[in-house]
């Protein structure tokens, strides 16, 4: 039971003041701008658009720096502010295949056509900490360009598998309506469009340990990461008042495509399935964890039992939201006077009640 | 009542209104700056900032789900001599959507067309195509073969 409180204006105001300064830390200490946040932070600025769901770099920069780095905190006010804003058009679906790629790799065939692109990946290097970084102003190395761009036909690997018949093929998707979470809630069973949306949106660090447990046993989908590619794509609306497709500008994402042994059912034969991800920025451990959850909660469709939790639906989708799972955590923090108070009586009642029957039992005892 | 425009109408107009809204801001506005007769405006919707949702499809071409919003502006001018142009970008850069509003109009007006097309539209391209040809070819630097070590028989 909630009931209303009074009073506390001025604590409150005086934490809020408080909160300003802490933020602002040593005045001494030159204040951070919210470019520098979106180009040295970059991969925070990312995390905070996927989560947040809204694609705007300054926004989610300003987020984080109003929350002072705490990227739940920051998503949270990125969905807040997103409620003040219009929905203006919805975009024609990305055309990932035409990506203007910057990585690019696949660990199922190594010669893949166009290539294996790397990019800017943390992979290979070695994790020791670089102190040449601790000092400012050190000389950032300039990347020497290849001769050539890379090819702009970078077929997918999930095609090249397709010429044998050996992977699931993704039909287009009829153009029936598209779900959103944003206008209705979630109910279930879930159609797999509002299952990649809750996943898209999902807090990373729970769907990693859900993707995680499906590779440790609680699931049995023999991954391989087919392919993950990653750079720019165009977003296109089709105006009202124009009636045909206008590019508005361009999001970076990353994409993957899990690919998993299928031992085959009734109505289909052995083959590979797949799991998809995709995120906005650089998010390839969001990406890879999202397909890996996603293939789990496939079951159903594919005939598999489910009994494992990633095969939950119910339980991994209700649970992934960090701006839910933490709201109603930390609402145990605020005033619940009223409810504490009437389980105190409860809890005293109780405990007479159980000192009662002890002490009568007691003396049965002893009379006999 | 207009006639409809041809197919290549629309695949050119397309085409600079997805240059512009690709351009920096700031570049659209030097070009602006550089216009020997810039036109008098009237705005028919004032820069709107709002939401796109953006669309996606699982493997990329099954069924079609909601990834996420991107933050976009839009606008309408008319222009002194009655073209229209819009202006649909991302971000919420109002100034954008008015100049790229502002130079579809001025495209679509036969009287300026090739005077825009060769000041703004063909250097905001050849921009576009060496910053997008920049970044493949620094990615490509980083292209990879990887070899299977196998046992000499």
């Amino acid at each position: 039971m909630y009931v209303a409180i009074k009073g506390g204006e001025t604590a409150i105001d005086n934490a809020h003041a408080l909160l300003a300064e802490k933020r602002r830390g040593n005045p001494a200490v030159p204040e951070l701008s919210l470019t520098q946040i979106s180009e040295q932070m970059a991969l925070a600025v990312d995390r905070v658009m996927t989560e947040g769901s809204v694609y705007d770099r300054e926004l989610a920069a300003l987020a984080i720096k109003q929350a002072r780095g705490d990227l739940v905190e920051a998503i949270f006010l990125l969905r807040a502010y997103r409620t003040t804003l219009p929905r203006l058009a919805t975009s024609e679906p990305l055309d990932t295949a035409a990506m203007a790629v910057q990585r690019r790799i696949s660990a199922t065939f190594k010669d893949l056509p166009g290539g294996q692109v790397l990019g800017p990946t943390f992979d290979y290097t070695h994790r020791l900490l670089d102190f040449t970084l601790a000092a400012n102003g050190q000389d950032v190395p300039t990347p020497e360009p290849a001769d050539e761009p890379l090819s702009a036909d970078l077929p997918r690997v999930a095609e090249l598998l397709n010429q044998e018949g050996l992977i699931e093929t993704a039909e287009d998707g009829e153009d029936g309506p598209v779900g959103d979470l944003t206008r209705e809630p979630l109910t279930f069973p879930a159609g797999r469009d509002l299952r990649l949306q809750a996943l898209a949106r999902g807090d990373e660090g729970y769907l990693l340990a859900l993707g995680y447990s499906t590779q440790r046993g609680y699931g049995n989908s023999h991954p391989f990461a087919g392919e993950i590619r990653m750079g720019e794509v165009t977003v296109e609306i089709v105006p009202e008042e124009l009636g045909f497709p206008v590019e508005i500008g361009t999001v970076t994402v990353t994409e993957c495509e899990m690919i998993n042994q299928f031992k085959g059912s009734k109505t289909q034969p052995p083959q590979f399935t797949r799991g998809y991800g995709l995120a906005f920025g650089e998010a390839e451990r969001k990406a890879m964890s999202m397909a890996l959850v996603d293939r789990a909660l496939r079951c159903r469709e594919l005939g598999e039992e489910a009994t494992v939790p990633a095969q939950d639906e119910e339980f991994v989708l209700s649970h992934a939201d960090s701006v839910e799972a933490q709201g109603f955590v930390q609402h145990l923090k605020l005033p619940h006077y009223v409810d504490f108070q009437s389980e105190l009586v409860l809890v005293r009642a109780l405990r007479a009640e159980a000192e009662a029957r002890a002490e009568q039992e007691k003396g049965s005892e002893e009379k006999e | 009542m207009l006639p409809s425009p041809s197919d290549d109408q629309i695949a050119s107009r397309r085409h600079w209104m997805s240059v512009l809204a690709k351009s920096p801001a700031a570049r659209l506005e030097e070009l602006w700056r550089d216009l020997a007769e810039p036109p008098a405006y009237r705005f028919l919707r004032r820069p709107e900032i709002g939401l796109t949702m953006i669309r996606a499809r699982a493997g990329g071409t099954g069924t079609v789900f909601n990834l996420g919003e991107m933050t976009m502006t839009r606008c309408a001018v008319e222009t002194a001599t009655g073209h229209v142009g819009f202006g649909h970008v991302a971000g919420r850069d109002t100034r954008h959507a008015e100049l790229a509003a502002l130079f579809d109009a001025l495209l679509q007006d036969p009287a300026r067309h090739d005077e825009i097309s060769a000041t703004v539209l063909a250097p905001l391209t050849r921009e576009q195509e060496t910053r997008r040809e920049q970044a493949s070819r620094k990615a490509a630097a980083t292209r990879v073969n990887f070899f299977t070590m196998a046992r000499e028989a």
